[in-house]
């Protein structure tokens, strides 16, 4: 709602000029089973406005854009809002498996003396909730925590403590700078709440972030040696993002300046426990279509899941056992100029509301293209579960 | 139009009636279902609510006897209008009729609800919508009542100085818990159907889908009630009622005074004296009722509801419209564009700062709270509500309302820079207090669709809004905006365009003198003291301290230099006073200190001495006529009307014109012409007063 209004307002055409909503939300809270459709609805894009949800876990936001142009390139829509929602602070407490059924067994109990030998079984483990969060942040398969992934490919692309703080602390200073110098203007909206309260820029942001603070920092998955700390990490919030997008009769039709084009997008999958190399998986084959090298793009967003896994993505690249074995080519791709690679910060400052992160950064990467007058952009994720998606950009 | 709308109109259950149209009845559609229940709808000709008049109850009395003919197995009574079931008495016969003959309508009206009461057969009142007054007592007449969800049922003849007339009072108080039946009779509140099931006033509540259903169930014995019979005989035996009837004098005088409102005191007598012995208590409701009419609270209080009709209508149709910007998101453009969201229309409200805007959504979303009962609907009020920090929302408004402060070069400044971006056929209205339109105007492109939407504060409260022409607005304008205040269940007045329009230009003198009285030595406890005593809501010191001293201040400089009638100087430690920031209420400080919403007022004040009144209420009494002689409002009834829903001018008395026509207009005349030569030229009557 808060950034979907402000978005419709400035149009020069009506809400239900729309041929759908698709929203990506990773946390779908009982309430709202299907929160494109309660968007698209309290946004007053009226009642015939078809809206769908996706969920492929952090790269929804960006499967919500790319489900949207792969419909528009079709010819099956014309005008689609696409979108990424979430909000952790409200995921919820799950009971214990072994609770919720003493529950069922006290619910179904007919006679007294069942029901009091139900409830002898009552045990305070019990009421111990589950971090419904906590548990979504964790890999089923591998069972290990999304940090305890970012641990193994940095230890395996040797990303040093040192290193990783040293990229958080410039991705605060990039992002503090941005906001410093409005460069979120029209793309980051304040929320206003119901108690008088306006959230005008992200407070996650730490401008005066220093290497010496960083390294007080312990580590929040694997004590007490794992590099991997809650200052470079994303931030856990909540957000939401919408991007428009128009086939060219639309554009025509309601005499809209397209800010940049889709030229493509490919989405790839790996072990679990090493998810934070999605991103490599998934652009590396989309350069090698279209015969670019990774010099060729003007402008990154690698969503910041972990300060450790961006660095351990840009070193894949430049691994050349790697690149010649687990991407099939004749030898590395080099290095990610660190000037091009999330330019104004990112999920560390800013934080990961993961259905919202994909979306957030196509329309960043977008904004930041126009802004700095570049070509070709390119923005990707890795996705819990070991998975990544890559979408190539052009400027109009 | 949606789907919905296409088919919705199928809802409304009325069994066996939709094949019955004309009937031997003007008011009433009559019909027998496959199982010998007669339904009996009211829908009354050429109107769109359902209202209770003589010939309805003539009529009514003609289909009993036809039904007695040949008794159906049981009976179910509903409305046919979509609207509800039936919205009181026709208010027309207190008009015009004396004390006497209207008791004697109203007996033979018991007469025939009697019978329907003693009717041998299951009967059923189906209740949607509004169902008050005459509605509900016609309802308790049956031995079951169905609410469907959206059904308000209430008794609000307390409003226009009665007591409900057709056995209401004796129904209610033997149905229900005598208290609930009394406090809902005494604040004439109307109860949500939930509220009516669990006081027992109705056996279920249902929706339209279900109607079918539950008639069978009463008719055949499967509703339950859950009558508390026994508290109910408790509560109504003579020492409980002596006890309670006791207490409820006490609560009512501290709400409304017997001398200016002598209904409920009547209502409480009534029950005190007869409370569970129906016969009695039937006639001496109808002896009451006849002797309440005739007063000239209750004359006063029914002239009140026909202004608001005659205020109503000047809304017209529907407004087509559907999108409101309003410009500036200070304390009354935050509560238009609330108000605007809460009546169901987008809004988008402009401004350049965050604060003022979060500081607004926070005033609307604890309005809706307050006035709203489901969470979704405050929900969606405040979704309607869009913050808009650039502006945005201007060019797909249909309605676009100024409300920055009171500058002329910033007005003029929005007004260009709106101008060249808004719709052409929007309509751009400013809701400023005291600058002239026609400085506003210049510079405007099209002069022709700008105009003058003035709320009084607080907008959800004061119902009143002054819609204010210029000599070159277009008449579809006019006619739109009153359509709009019309949507947001607004009361339009029109007035030209003249300094202080005719609201604050009659508040300023009452203001003002109230102040040279505090100067003279008055008390503000004997002053305030005066005007709630001559049946103003509020007295003009804490009315000055509500406002904001710094806007009163501002409104009487803005007066006193574009008006031509004398005003004394505002004291000048009212001046240090606004300079120190003790603006009143909204900084715990002003004239009285104030905790919270609450003024400190010490409770020894002297009593006023003999002008104290006239000196307030007079000068007040003479804009009025002003207004009036140049034309600023039309007529005497749109001027009551106004004063009446704006500033609470003792509703009892009918409004200042009808206060000083009862009084004597030359009496008026006379007592200015003293005022002014004891205390000074302003209280120098308006030639006006001399036919």
């Amino acid at each position: 709602m808060q950034c979907g209004r402000p978005l419709l307002l400035r149009q020069p055409f009506a809400p239900d000029a729309f041929d759908q909503v698709i929203l990506g939300c990773v946390n779908v809270i009982a309430d709202e089973m299907n929160p494109a459709r309660v968007a698209a609805l309290r946004l007053g894009m009226g009642e015939a406005m078809v809206a769908f949800t996706v969920q492929i876990n952090c790269g929804s936001g960006m499967q919500s854009i790319d489900t949207a142009y792969r419909y528009i390139q079709q010819g099956t829509a014309d005008l689609i809002l696409a979108g990424g929602a979430e909000a952790l602070s409200h995921a919820p407490l799950v009971y214990r498996r072994s609770a919720v059924e003493w529950y069922a067994r006290m619910f179904t109990a007919r006679s007294l003396w069942a029901r009091l030998s139900a409830l002898a079984g009552l045990r305070p483990s019990f009421f111990k909730p589950v971090i419904g969060l906590e548990r979504g942040l964790t890999d089923p398969l591998v069972e290990l925590n999304m940090g305890q992934t970012a641990e193994i490919v940095a230890h395996l692309f040797g990303i040093s403590r040192r290193d990783a703080d040293t990229y958080a602390m410039e991705s605060h200073h990039r992002l503090a700078r941005a906001q410093k110098e409005k460069w979120f203007a029209g793309e980051l909206e304040p929320a206003f709440a119901r108690n008088g309260k306006v959230y005008d820029l992200d407070d996650g942001v730490r401008p005066d972030s220093s290497l010496e603070q960083l390294a007080k920092l312990k580590p929040a998955f694997e004590r007490p040696w794992g590099k991997v700390t809650p200052g470079n990490s994303s931030q856990i919030t909540d957000g939401a993002s919408w991007v428009i997008l128009a086939s060219e009769d639309a554009v025509r039709k309601h005499g809209l300046t397209p800010k940049a084009v889709i030229v493509d997008s490919h989405w790839a999958a790996l072990d679990p426990s090493i998810m934070g190399l999605g991103p490599v998986m998934c652009t590396t084959p989309l350069l090698r279509k279209h015969r670019l090298g990774l010099g060729d793009i003007d402008l990154w967003e690698i969503n910041e899941a972990f300060a450790a896994q961006v660095l351990a993505c840009r070193a894949a690249w430049n691994d050349d056992t790697f690149c010649r074995e687990a991407l099939g080519l004749d030898g590395p791709l080099g290095l990610i100029d660190r000037e091009k690679l999330n330019v104004d910060g990112g999920g560390i400052g800013l934080g990961h509301p993961v259905g919202a992160s994909g979306n957030r950064i196509v329309l960043h990467l977008v904004n930041a293209m126009q802004r700095l007058g570049l070509k070709r952009g390119l923005a990707t994720e890795c996705i819990g579960g070991g998975q990544g998606g890559a979408m190539l950009i052009e400027a109009v | 139009m949606t789907v919905y709308d296409v088919i919705a109109p199928r809802d409304l259950e009325l069994g066996p009636l939709p094949s019955v149209t004309a009937g031997r009845w003007k008011n009433w559609r009559l019909a027998r279902d496959e199982n010998g229940i007669a339904w009996l709808a009211i829908d009354r000709a050429d109107a769109s609510a359902n209202t209770l008049s003589e010939e309805v109850i003539v009529e009514l009395n003609d289909i009993l006897d036809e039904l007695s003919r040949d008794l159906p197995k049981g009976l179910v009574l509903r409305s046919a209008k979509r609207g509800g079931f039936i919205a009181g008495a026709d208010i027309n016969q207190f008009r015009q009729s004396g004390g006497q003959e209207i008791a004697g309508n109203l007996a033979r009206a018991h007469v025939v609800v009697d019978r329907l009461e003693q009717l041998k057969i299951p009967t059923l009142a189906v209740i949607h919508g509004y169902c008050l007054g005459g509605g509900l007592e016609l309802a308790l007449a049956c031995k079951y009542r169905i609410a469907i969800d959206d059904a308000r049922l209430g008794f609000p003849e307390v409003m226009l100085g009665l007591h409900p007339g057709l056995g209401g009072t004796v129904r209610l108080t033997r149905l229900i818990n005598p208290i609930e039946a009394m406090t809902a009779m005494l604040t004439g509140r109307t109860l949500r159907a939930r509220r009516a099931k669990s006081l027992g006033l109705v056996d279920a509540v249902t929706q339209e889908r279900h109607v079918r259903a539950a008639v069978h169930a009463a008719m055949t014995g499967g509703l339950k009630t859950a009558r508390a019979r026994l508290s109910v005989a408790a509560l109504n035996s003579a020492p409980a009622r002596r006890l309670l009837s006791a207490r409820m004098r006490r609560a009512t005088r501290k709400k409304a005074p017997r001398e200016h409102y002598p209904a409920p005191y009547a209502l409480i007598d009534l029950w005190a004296e007869h409370g569970g012995r129906p016969r009695r208590m039937q006639e001496a409701e109808i002896a009451s009722f006849g002797r309440l009419v005739t007063t000239p609270t209750a004359q006063n209080l029914v002239r009140v509801f026909f202004l608001r009709e005659k205020l109503k209508a000047n809304a017209g149709s529907d407004w087509a419209g559907r999108r409101v910007h309003v410009i500036g998101a200070g304390a009354m453009g935050g509560d238009i564009a609330a108000w605007c969201a809460w009546n169901g229309l987008t809004v988008t409200l402009a401004d350049m700062k965050t604060e003022p805007l979060a500081a607004a959504i926070k005033r609307a979303a604890d309005l809706f709270r307050k006035i709203g009962h489901k969470p979704t609907e405050q929900r969606d009020a405040l979704d309607r509500l869009i913050p808009d920090l650039h502006g945005d929302g201007v060019r797909t408004a249909d309605l676009i309302i100024e409300a920055v402060p009171e500058v002329l070069e910033l007005k003029q400044k929005v007004f260009a820079a709106t101008e060249a971006r808004m719709r052409p056929d929007a309509i751009l209205a400013t809701n400023t207090s005291s600058i002239p339109l026609e400085q506003l105007r210049e510079g405007l492109q099209r002069p022709e669709r700008f105009l003058g939407i003035h709320f009084f504060n607080p907008v959800s409260r004061l119902q009143l809004v002054e819609v204010v022409r210029h000599d070159r607005v277009a008449d579809d304008v006019v006619a739109a905006a009153n359509a709009f205040l019309g949507k947001i269940d607004r009361l339009p007045a029109p007035v030209a365009s003249a300094p202080g329009f005719l609201v604050n230009r009659a508040l300023t003198p009452y203001l003002v003198e109230a102040l040279v009285l505090l100067d003279q030595g008055v008390a503000k406890e004997t002053i305030d003291h005066a005007a709630e005593a001559f049946g103003m809501p509020m007295g003009p010191i804490e009315l000055a301290d509500q406002v904001g001293l710094d806007i009163c201040l501002h409104v009487a400089d803005v007066l006193r230099t574009q008006l031509p009638r004398p005003m004394p100087d505002v004291p000048a430690w009212l001046r240090d006073k606004v300079a120190k920031g003790e603006l009143g209420r909204k900084t715990g400080r002003g004239l009285y200190g104030w905790h919270g919403d609450k003024p400190e007022k010490s409770s020894s004040a002297p009593a006023p001495g003999p002008d104290v009144t006239d000196r307030l209420i007079l000068p007040m009494v003479d804009v009025c006529m002003t207004c009036l002689r140049e034309g600023v409002v039309a007529d005497e009834e749109t001027v009551d009307g106004a004063m009446v829903f704006a500033t609470g001018f003792a509703p009892f008395r009918g409004g200042p014109m009808h206060y000083a026509r009862t009084r004597g207009l030359a009496d008026v005349k006379s007592t200015l012409e003293r005022l002014a030569a004891t205390y000074g030229e302003r209280f120098r009557p308006d030639p006006g007063w001399t036919p």
